[in-house]
Formats: C-alpha cells, sequence, structure tokens
C-alpha cells in the first residue's frame, strides 16, 4: 500500500483539460503492468486517483489523466521532474494473448481510448498473431479527440481499419457524425471470431456492448473496462463494490458476460 | 447498366421486398447526383423527395447563429436521406449536403405517397421501415444528447 517515488519524464498536453504523463521510478518500482490495468497515482499533500494505464514501456509508465478534481488536477499541473506516488498494478487486463487467431474490435469512446491504446500498439507489434483489425473511436467534437496524432498514424496503416466519429462538428469536419455504436456495424470483421474490447462512458459501453452482441459477438468475447469510485484498489474499503464484485480487484476489465448482471444493479 | 429496380433490390434497406413492391418504388425513382459540397436538401423546404444513398457521405446540417452550419449526422452509401417526406407539413427539418461525391436514387414524395395510399401493403412495409429508421435515429439522438464525452460525464 505505500507509492514508489516515480518521476515525470514528460509531460504532453493532450487537450485542454487532459494530460499524458511518462513516469519513471526512482526508488523501486512496481510489478509490471498488464495492459487494461491501472495504478493509483499520488499527488503528495492531496491525494490519491486510479488512473487507467496508457502504456508500459520497459520500467516507463504512461497514464493519461483528466483534470476532474483536486488530485487529478494537481496530477494534471505536474511538470518535468516533478515526482508522483505509483501504487500498484491493481485490478484485471485486457487479454490480448487469448485473442490469437481471432479478429479485434476496439471500440473507444472519449478518454476511454488511453486504456485500449495499450492494445492497439501491441497488436502493431504481433499483427501477425491476429485477424482483421479495427478501431471505431468516438468523441464529443473534433477538438477534443485524444491522441490525434496517433490516430492520424494508425490510420495510414493498411493492416487496421480505424474509423472515427464525432458528436457534432463543424462543417470543416470531414469525417463521421453521430454515436460510435453505428461503427459497429461497418466493422470488418467476422463477429463470430471477434474479440471486442470496449471503454469509454458506461452508457457508451453499454450500447456498443449490446451492439456487438446483436451483430454476433459472443458475450463471453467482448471485454469492457469499469469504472467505479476506486479508493483502497485492493478490494478492502467497498467504495467501488458493485454486487458481490469489487470493481478494483475483479474488474475493472470484465467481458460482457461478467459485467452486463452487474450494471443491470441499480445504485443509489 | 442496371435499373432503378435493380439498384433498389441491392439496397439494404428495400432487402426482401417483393418485385411487385420494389417496382412500384422504382416508378417514382430517378437516379442523381451530387458533387462534393453541393447542396442536396434546405432547411424548410419542401420536403418533395427522399434520397436512397448508393455512393459517398452526406452531412446532415443545421444552421447556427454564432458558428454557423453545425454538422449533427452523417449517413453514407447504404443509407437514405430524409423522412420528413413522410409526414405533413412535408418540410424539411435540416439542411443535407454532400461531404464526398455522392450517387443516390432520389424518390418523388408525392409519387410515392400516392402509391401508398392506393396500396395499403405498400404503405404499410413502407411505414415499417421507415419506423426502423427513425427508431434507431431517435436512439442515436438520445445518446448524443447525453454528452456522454463531456467533462460532467464519468
Amino acid at each position: 500500500m505505500v507509492p514508489h517515488m516515480y518521476r515525470v519524464l514528460s509531460r504532453r498536453q493532450d487537450l485542454a483539460d487532459t494530460v499524458t504523463l511518462a513516469l519513471a521510478p526512482i526508488d523501486g518500482q512496481i510489478a509490471t503492468p498488464s495492459i487494461g490495468q491501472f495504478n493509483m497515482l499520488w499527488a503528495f499533500g492531496i491525494g490519491e486517483a486510479p488512473i487507467s494505464l496508457a502504456g508500459v514501456d520497459d520500467d516507463v509508465v504512461t497514464h493519461t489523466i483528466r483534470g476532474v478534481g483536486a488530485v487529478t488536477n494537481a496530477l494534471c499541473a505536474a511538470s518535468e521532474g516533478d515526482q508522483i506516488g505509483v501504487r500498484g498494478p491493481y485490478g484485471t487486463g485486457w487479454d490480448l494473448d487469448g485473442a490469437m487467431g481471432r479478429d479485434i474490435l476496439v471500440v473507444a469512446g472519449g478518454l476511454g481510448l488511453a486504456p485500449v491504446r495499450p492494445i492497439v500498439t501491441r497488436l502493431f507489434a504481433r499483427r501477425a498473431d491476429y485477424g482483421r483489425a479495427a478501431l471505431l473511436m468516438g468523441a464529443r467534437d473534433p477538438e477534443s479527440l485524444l491522441y490525434r496524432d496517433e490516430l492520424e498514424a494508425w490510420r495510414s496503416r493498411l493492416d487496421i481499419e480505424v474509423e472515427v466519429t464525432v458528436d457534432s462538428a463543424q462543417r470543416s469536419w470531414r469525417g463521421d457524425v453521430g454515436v460510435v455504436t453505428r461503427l459497429i456495424d461497418r466493422a470488418p470483421v467476422e463477429a463470430a471470431n471477434t474479440r471486442a474490447f470496449v471503454c469509454g462512458p458506461e452508457v457508451m459501453m453499454r450500447f456498443c456492448a449490446q451492439a456487438l452482441v446483436d451483430l454476433g459477438v459472443p458475450p463471453a468475447e467482448v471485454f469492457v473496462s469499469l469504472e467505479r469510485n476506486m479508493h483502497c484498489a485492493v478490494g478492502h474499503c467497498g467504495h467501488c463494490q458493485l454486487g458481490s464484485s469489487f470493481v478494483c480487484k475483479d474488474g475493472p476489465v470484465l467481458s460482457w458476460a461478467e459485467a452486463e448482471p452487474l450494471l443491470r444493479i441499480r445504485e443509489r | 447498366m442496371k435499373s432503378i429496380e435493380d439498384l433498389l433490390s441491392e439496397h439494404p434497406f428495400f432487402a426482401g421486398l417483393p418485385a411487385p413492391m420494389l417496382e412500384l418504388i422504382a416508378g417514382c425513382g430517378v437516379n442523381v447526383h451530387f458533387d462534393e459540397d453541393e447542396c442536396i436538401i434546405s432547411e424548410n423546404a419542401p420536403a418533395d423527395l427522399f434520397f436512397v444513398l448508393r455512393s459517398g457521405k452526406v452531412a446532415i446540417e443545421v444552421d447556427t447563429p454564432r458558428q454557423g452550419p453545425q454538422t449533427i449526422e452523417t449517413i453514407s452509401s447504404g443509407q437514405l436521406l430524409g423522412v420528413s417526406w413522410l409526414v405533413p407539413p412535408y418540410r424539411w427539418t435540416f439542411g443535407a449536403r454532400a461531404i464526398d461525391s455522392t450517387s443516390a436514387i432520389a424518390v418523388d414524395a408525392a409519387c410515392l405517397r400516392g402509391k401508398c395510399d392506393d396500396d395499403p401493403e405498400l404503405g404499410y412495409e413502407m411505414l415499417k421501415r421507415f419506423a426502423v429508421l427513425v427508431r434507431d435515429r431517435l436512439q442515436s439522438t438520445r445518446l448524443q444528447l447525453l454528452d456522454l464525452y463531456g467533462t460532467h460525464a464519468s
């Protein structure tokens, strides 16, 4: 439960309220994370917040953070060289290795692109191990598209389909406008042989998962990443309890077969 | 060269429609083409046509006072443009513009409404298919209204 000290190696301002920090260990490091897991990041003197991994490269961990409260605002304000506490990694990850030979469909919404970014980079690194692949991305508007440079680079590759849609746009935007679920029908995958990874706002994930199942992707092959109010990250405090599950420990990545009944539980 | 009837039979919206019905609809249709950036329909103009998109992409737009035209939805080949022809007052609620070079079959609304009035089976079949279209667009609009990706959203 004691955080390791990490130094901000680089800081990139992605959006007005969103930054990506690359963190390198100073005094020992966390265990090697799996993609899809999260770390608890400490802003000293303020508090800690659960943040998904947006990248893992040797001992450097990358996190994309949106400033929405005291802790995340402090993390976003960190500069190169500043120190941040890191404990983790926690939770379940994306099982990409178990999908070898299958078509891969990644569906992301808004900041949900950050946790699935390692899927895409790993997919590129081992492209021959998988069938057809597509990334479907939804955002509020063109100005709030995360990792725009990377999206354009991914799109220029011929071995993965990248489709982007936004909720509204000015006339200068030549791309798609509409909800991300509408892209699912067009995805160039064989539904019965597809593993899908979905990450974004919960309502979006629910509709996407249902659209994927309607398309013929088995519910056990649709994976979503749940988000709840995680505090301890080890299943003790109960803040993230959903039914009999703790999202921090049993999730955040769950198959739709597991997640759907949990999401039917009405929270108070 | 394919006939309008052939083209309609290949379009997902008309999948499974009996040949006599396709023939009736095809009798109201003509091939049309729009260049990139060409206006297809204008807000509040009479909705006397609808378009069966064969290729290209179309932006459905609404004019806003300060930001100019905003795209609220894009539709592409395999989809339909225009629902307002179906119900009074038969006026377009939004405008539409071709984003890419776009080919479509324009169906004369008054012609088809007349045929639907004369042939309730055709009318019911068309209404069932348009109801799915309207439901899908309503569902999409409701999701967009939730502003899921906004900063207030979790």
